[in-house]
């Protein structure tokens, strides 16, 4: 929701970034204020997931040019565990399995790390088991989760909702999340979209990255952008999404002469 | 591999001091002279020089095997020194009369030799270069009946239970480096359970090359008689050095009805530096029979260390419904070379093995599980498990499974599963953004890997373990 007395949570300016030498991000701006949900949306290789990758800091990406400030710090300063100690999470479009460890240790593990970074006490196995119980009632998980080793042989959709249980323990001020949507059947898609849903604060931002507007019929945004080519061509209200939905992708920027390269 | 997983896996080694001892060593070679030599120093009976003479013939018309998946230089065997003593080598009767230097660097490793200072209540025998040094507990365990002490000592005291099992397992014969030790073997633990005893607490060897030159070859012989059980534990170090050593070891274990022995191993002998130069060469052969009815023979190891390791701790499953276990973690680094494994070799009715082997490979190291079930004709309804799982970290590594099934009966069940995973940077990424840093990510997703194992280990070396890996790996993965 947009209000009065927001603090900018996120600055982009002119970002551009390289994998292999090859630019994928060619000049990104965008604000991100508190209390705000965009949707960044696109065609495949438009640079959408890059740009989540680029902001939570994957290493095979590099940065060529631009700034990010996080709550007015230089966000290339940090490192990505520093990143998301500092409160950017970032929901995987596919969560890495580890098998072996458990679900609740990691989460456990996770969780102190942020907190005893917040000055606020750990949770010791016990207390953690109610306190993560509680959380995934929100997401109507299956407590058995907590044993079985992290995202191992979960489904599509379980993995998903594993990514929000833990944006849900972790609380960040700017949670990214990466075609959450995607191979999410429509029930596991309305658990998923409640589950964010009551995630959004007013301190918090939420920036959503998709191809398709149906994410958005649960989550309402304010701010709905399109990328192409590296750029953020267009940015509407959440109507643009429903134009996108009829129209498809071709028309935009065409309007506003992207690059030829788009 | 990017400068974190690097610096992950790159952590110095921390047993690689040497001790100022005086030491007695044999002029270096091996001939029929230097054994009758090591025989007169150790004062043996004439049977047990037949037994090395016996031995080092069949060595001589021998081959080195060259079927394991590791290259090293020819060894030149009459560069070695085949016995190396502290001195003075007197009979000790107590620990306070062990060398303090001794002491010291037992201390500095973290072996509970003093007796009050054994916290973990677990008995140990000391092996230094070629000589035993310490054994406590010794009392305590005599009690009940429990013969614990140096093989040396036994060849005096129990002449007739030594010379009625060894070489039963490991004929002198068996193979290349088996035959080697039986001719040179100089010194290794006894251990006997008379029938019907639990041992009361774990039997423990700690094995430690001070020596540069010099070659270890202990015998290890472990008796369960009717209804006992022990579990027994193995550790290694050696100092750092920039040549080659060799050790070749002979583990002997026997199962009676009903009898349990658990027998566990973590090995951190010297792997090399990270060029490759010096190590340990651990080229051993561990085998239990498990020769009665309702027999156990678990062997559980970690093998981090040496600069090459070809091991295959196996079980021969003789008595009806015995059962055999192999539950192994390898890990290689830099230029270190595995070839493991295990041997199940069912003969009896309803015999069941288990095999839970895996390798973890990085940085220019190779590892290989290398393993045999082999049903015989008689063993009806016998069943086997196998899992062999490799991870790679890096991309200059690599990990290698040759297992080897022989089915000769209609009635048995034989399954294997087989794995390979890597850590790869995008694992290490997925931890980063939950806010945990690469050191932790690659300590967990390793400790993750092994549970299966870990979980065999007793305590005390279960911790122990965990940490060795998490050194062992500190710095290699990006």
């Amino acid at each position: 929701m947009i209000h009065q007395d927001s603090k900018t949570i996120l600055e982009v300016s002119g970002l551009r970034a390289a994998v292999d030498g090859v630019e994928i991000l060619k000049g990104v701006d965008l604000i991100v204020k508190s209390g705000e949900v965009h949707a960044i949306m696109g065609t495949n290789g438009s640079g959408k997931s890059t740009f989540a990758k680029v902001l939570a800091g994957h290493s095979a990406y590099q940065v060529t040019g631009g700034s990010v400030l996080f709550e007015g710090r230089n966000l290339f300063d940090l490192e990505p565990e520093e990143r998301a100690r500092a409160g950017v999470f970032l929901a995987f479009q596919y969560p890495i399995e580890i098998p072996g460890v458990s679900n609740s240790h990691f989460l456990r593990l996770a969780y102190n790390t942020l907190q005893s970074q917040r000055g606020k006490d750990e949770l010791d196995p016990l207390e953690f088991e109610d306190f993560v119980r509680e959380k995934m009632r929100l997401l109507e998980m299956n407590p058995n989760f907590l044993d079985r080793g992290v995202n191992e042989g979960f489904s599509g959709g379980e993995k998903k909702r594993n990514e929000i249980l833990q944006m849900a323990l972790l609380e960040p001020r700017l949670a990214i999340l990466d075609e959450t949507d995607s191979g999410l059947d429509i029930d596991a898609l309305r658990i998923v979209t409640n589950g964010v849903n009551k995630l959004a604060n007013k301190d918090n931002a939420i920036i959503l990255v998709t191809h398709y507007q149906r994410m958005l019929n649960y989550i309402e945004p304010d701010y709905v952008h399109v990328m192409r080519g590296g750029r953020i061509v267009k940015t509407g209200g959440k109507e643009l999404a429903l134009d996108l939905e009829t129209r498809g992708y071709d028309w935009v920027g065409v309007e506003r002469r992207a690059p030829a390269s788009a | 591999m990017s400068a974190v997983l690097q610096n992950l896996i790159n952590q110095p080694y921390k047993h690689g001091f040497v001790t100022e001892i005086e030491s007695d060593v044999a002029p270096k070679g091996l001939n029929e002279d230097i054994i009758r030599l090591i025989s007169t120093k150790k004062n043996e009976p004439a049977w047990l020089l037949d037994f090395r003479l016996k031995a080092y013939q069949q060595w001589l018309k021998m081959e080195e095997p060259k079927w394991p998946n590791v290259k090293y230089p020819r060894i030149d065997f009459q560069a070695i020194s085949y016995y190396a003593a502290p001195k003075p080598k007197k009979k000790l009767n107590s620990m306070d009369e062990v060398d303090p230097e001794l002491l010291r660097t037992f201390e500095k490793l973290g072996v509970p030799m003093h007796e009050r200072a054994a916290l973990a209540g677990v008995a140990v025998d000391v092996i230094f270069d070629s000589v035993s040094v310490a054994t406590t507990y010794k009392q305590k365990l005599a009690e009940v009946g429990i013969i614990f002490c140096s093989i040396s000592e036994a060849v005096h005291a129990y002449p007739e239970l030594v010379k009625q099992y060894l070489g039963t397992v490991v004929p002198v014969g068996d193979n290349y480096y088996a035959a080697l030790n039986s001719a040179v073997f100089t010194d290794g633990t006894f251990c006997f359970i008379p029938k019907g005893v639990k041992c009361p607490m774990d039997l423990s060897t700690y094995f430690r090359i001070n020596t540069e030159e010099s070659g270890q070859f202990e015998r290890t012989l472990i008796v369960a008689e009717e209804g006992s059980s022990v579990s027994y534990l193995e550790g290694c170090t050696a100092p750092r050095f920039d040549t080659n050593q060799l050790h070749a070891a002979v583990v002997e274990l026997i199962a009676l009805d009903n009898a349990d022995i658990k027998y566990s191993t973590v090995q951190n002998w010297y792997a090399g530096d990270e060029k490759g130069v010096g190590g340990i060469y651990n080229f051993v052969t561990k085998r239990g029979l498990a020769k009665g009815v309702n027999s156990r023979i678990s062997w559980t190891q970690v093998e981090t260390g040496s600069a090459i390791t070809w091991k295959y701790p196996s079980c021969i499953l003789q008595g009806e419904s015995s059962v055999g276990e192999f539950y192994s973690v390898a890990v290689t680094n830099n230029y270190q070379q595995a070839d493991t494994g295990t041997k199940m070799i069912h003969i009896g009715k309803n015999t069941r093995s288990t095999i839970v082997s895996k390798g973890i490979s990085a940085g220019h190291s190779n590892n290989s599980y290398r393993g045999l079930v082999r049903i015989a004709p008689t063993a009806s309804g016998a069943r086997n498990y196998s899992q062999c799982d490799s991870m790679l970290i890096g991309d200059q590594c690599g990990a290698h499974t040759f297992p080897y099934i022989q089915v000769r009966n209609q009635n048995a069940k034989v399954e294997h599963e087989a794995s390979t995973s890597k850590i790869g940077e995008d694992q290490l990424f997925y931890f980063a953004q939950r806010g945990i840093g690469s050191e932790e990510a690659v300590s967990m997703i390793i400790n993750g890997f092994c549970k299966d194992v870990f979980q065999q280990l007793p305590m005390e070396f279960a911790v122990e373990a965990t940490k060795l890996l998490g050194f062992k790996l500190e710095g290699s993965v990006g």
